[in-house]
């Protein structure tokens, strides 16, 4: 069989459905097998840097990274657990206890009645206490002693 | 130089900012509300930080909230763009109490503009031509009233001491209605603004809206960059913006502009400001001085070629203005069109999903605008929606551009007042120039 002849079988194996192709001709014989093609990569989206955001993207971009203090772009966030989640009526910063190296005002696992006091939000030096708006046990604690946050920020978990 | 500065905005200029401040290298943070927080800029920034809920009395105008997020990003300075809190003295003045730089004006001068009867006094002492009128605000005797308005002569305006652009003002065109005028006003006035005072101007008929951009550093440097007319305006809301203004002669535009330069001095203004006139039968007229950046700037920077947004920045970072008054050259002719999300002819807004933007491009094109195919226009803010901009070695050449823009531009999914514009770029009148402010409310209501 000729060169030509077999890459044109080739080529009509690769173009087509067929997975395995066996041609006997006088005392020639050929047999071309298709490889499967390899599972199709997952589609991630690239973080990209800042300066370098080119156009008008058609649906909203991923998230911008930077060492951001005040998170709040969705793709950087991490899943919320299941319960009712508390969320920050203000911005500000996010404190645990009532002052540096005292008792936070509650664990994971500690149980709250509605209007228990469960952390402070500094904001314009301004302590602000935030409390529970519904009863119940503290699940999860979403935000780190110090961080910033912003306004609807999920902050405690309470099933 | 600042490294960060937040930005206390919304819409195209929170764009529009975000840009300057990347061309000079400084990192942006952007406060947005719930409703924005799809907005382009808002993505494109360094950090943004989510205020509050929708409402801007909840957001965009909750001051703790904007400079608390100032502090939890360690912003250096606060730029607060146009309306919302970029005239309020009392926001510039707790900017600084905090420790941040306000680009703008001293809290003072915003104050000293942000009255409209100061603003006149300080004009007048300034040497700034001004609407004859009562002089400061009006008392309550009936009589003297009555007194005030013969002198000035019917039609005669009311106007709301702490309104301005548009809003609180009423005309009078005879004395029977009078005194029931201004107290209608002065309600309205205590009920908007929480300040009663009213004041009274001769109404002129049909005058010009003419405008002079201003520049002025803190080392006593203060120029003026041309003027711009605004006369194109539907319920004193201007939609057209153009430079120069068509038929005046430059010499009354450089004394009146060395007026206001002189006027900027004399009263220690720092940043970019517009002084507004009526102009009429070849008299200036001063109404109020915007002590911001406008929307319409776009318009003086085609012509000069200067960045007023820089240059706020550069002011507010103490650096001397970047050019003297004799480096200022107008060069050619813009026109800006205001593009709002509304019904073209009934102006009701038209908030929603826009599912196709195709904006126009090619030479002497410019567009400003945040929003993409895809982006819904939220309905709790203002309609505009993009700005679009056309420059020309003349005024011709400016106008056909725009006509070739606003035939290849097309938004879909949202009504827009593109229809009035195209039509108004072929308006006998508007192409002939020098229309008053009454021209296109006369022309919608089809007395013209």
């Amino acid at each position: 069989m000729d060169l030509r002849k077999l890459k044109t079988l080739i080529d009509l194996v690769a173009e087509s459905n067929i997975s395995e192709l066996e041609i006997t001709e006088g005392d020639g014989q050929v047999r071309i097998v298709k490889a499967p093609p390899p599972p199709p990569a997952p589609i991630s989206y690239h973080a990209m840097p800042a300066p370098m955001m080119p156009q008008v993207p058609v649906a909203p971009a991923p998230a911008a990274p930077a060492p951001a203090p005040a998170a709040g772009e969705a793709a950087a966030a991490p899943a919320v657990p299941e319960g009712h989640v508390v969320l920050s009526p203000m911005v500000g910063t996010f404190y645990r206890a009532p002052q540096p190296g005292a008792e936070p005002f509650v664990q994971v696992g500690d149980t709250v009645s509605e209007g228990d006091t469960l952390c402070i939000i500094e904001a314009m030096k301004l302590l602000n206490e935030i409390e529970a708006d519904k009863s119940g046990r503290i699940k999860a604690i979403l935000v780190e002693n110090g961080q910033p946050v912003e306004f609807g920020q999920p902050l405690f978990v309470i099933e | 130089m600042f490294e960060k500065i937040l930005i206390a905005n919304r819409g195209e200029i929170a764009l529009r900012v975000q840009r300057a401040c990347r061309e000079l290298g400084i990192k942006t943070v952007v406060v947005h509300s719930q409703a924005d927080t799809e907005a382009k800029y808002v993505k494109l920034a360094d950090e943004s930080v989510c205020i509050g809920p929708p409402p801007s009395r909840d957001s965009y105008l909750h001051i703790p909230a904007i400079i608390s997020a100032a502090e939890v990003t360690d912003a250096e300075a606060i730029h607060p763009g146009y309306g919302f809190l970029s005239e309020n003295a009392d926001f510039a003045e707790r900017v600084e109490k905090s420790g941040f730089v306000f680009i703008g004006p001293r809290p003072e001068t915003i104050r000293l503009m942000g009255d409209k009867v100061s603003a006149k006094d300080t004009m007048k002492a300034a040497g700034v031509p001004c609407v004859p009128g009562s002089e400061g605000a009006l008392g309550e005797d009936p009589a003297e009233i009555t007194r005030i308005a013969r002198e000035i002569g019917f039609p005669v305006i009311v106007k709301a001491a702490g309104g301005g652009g548009g809003r609180g003002m009423r005309v009078v065109h005879t004395e029977a209605a009078l005194l029931n005028a201004v107290s209608m006003t002065r309600a309205e006035a205590g009920a908007a603004f929480g300040n009663p005072a009213v004041y009274m101007e001769k109404y002129l008929e049909n005058p010009r809206h003419i405008e002079i951009q201003v520049l002025a550093d803190e080392h006593g440097n203060a120029i003026y960059l041309g003027e711009r007319d605004c006369s194109m305006q539907q319920r004193h809301q201007k939609i057209i913006e153009e430079a120069p203004a068509p038929g005046i002669p430059r010499r009354l535009i450089d004394k009146i502009g060395a007026r206001c330069a002189e006027a900027c001095r004399k009263i220690g203004y720092r940043g970019a400001g517009t002084f507004e006139f009526l102009y009429e039968d070849g008299e200036f007229y001063f109404i109020e001085m915007n002590t911001r950046i406008q929307v319409e700037h776009p318009v003086t920077e085609l012509i000069t070629g200067v960045d007023l947004v820089q240059e706020q920045i550069r002011i507010a970072a103490g650096e001397k203005l970047s050019l003297r008054q004799r480096d200022v050259v107008l060069r050619g002719h813009a026109i800006e069109c205001r593009i709002n999300a509304e019904d073209p002819y009934r102006f009701v807004p038209s908030p929603g999903r826009i599912t196709g933007w195709h904006p126009p491009g090619g030479p002497g094109i410019r567009v400003d605008s945040h929003v993409y195919t895809g982006y819904f226009v939220p309905p709790y803010y203002d309609s505009m929606i993009g700005k679009v901009l056309t420059y020309g070695d003349t005024r011709e050449q400016a106008l056909r551009r725009m006509r070739i823009a606003l035939s290849e531009m097309a938004v879909e999914g949202i009504q827009t007042n593109l229809p009035l514009h195209r039509e108004l770029m072929f308006d006998a009148n508007f192409v002939a120039g020098g229309t008053s402010i009454h021209y296109l409310e006369k022309k919608l209501a089809g007395l013209q």
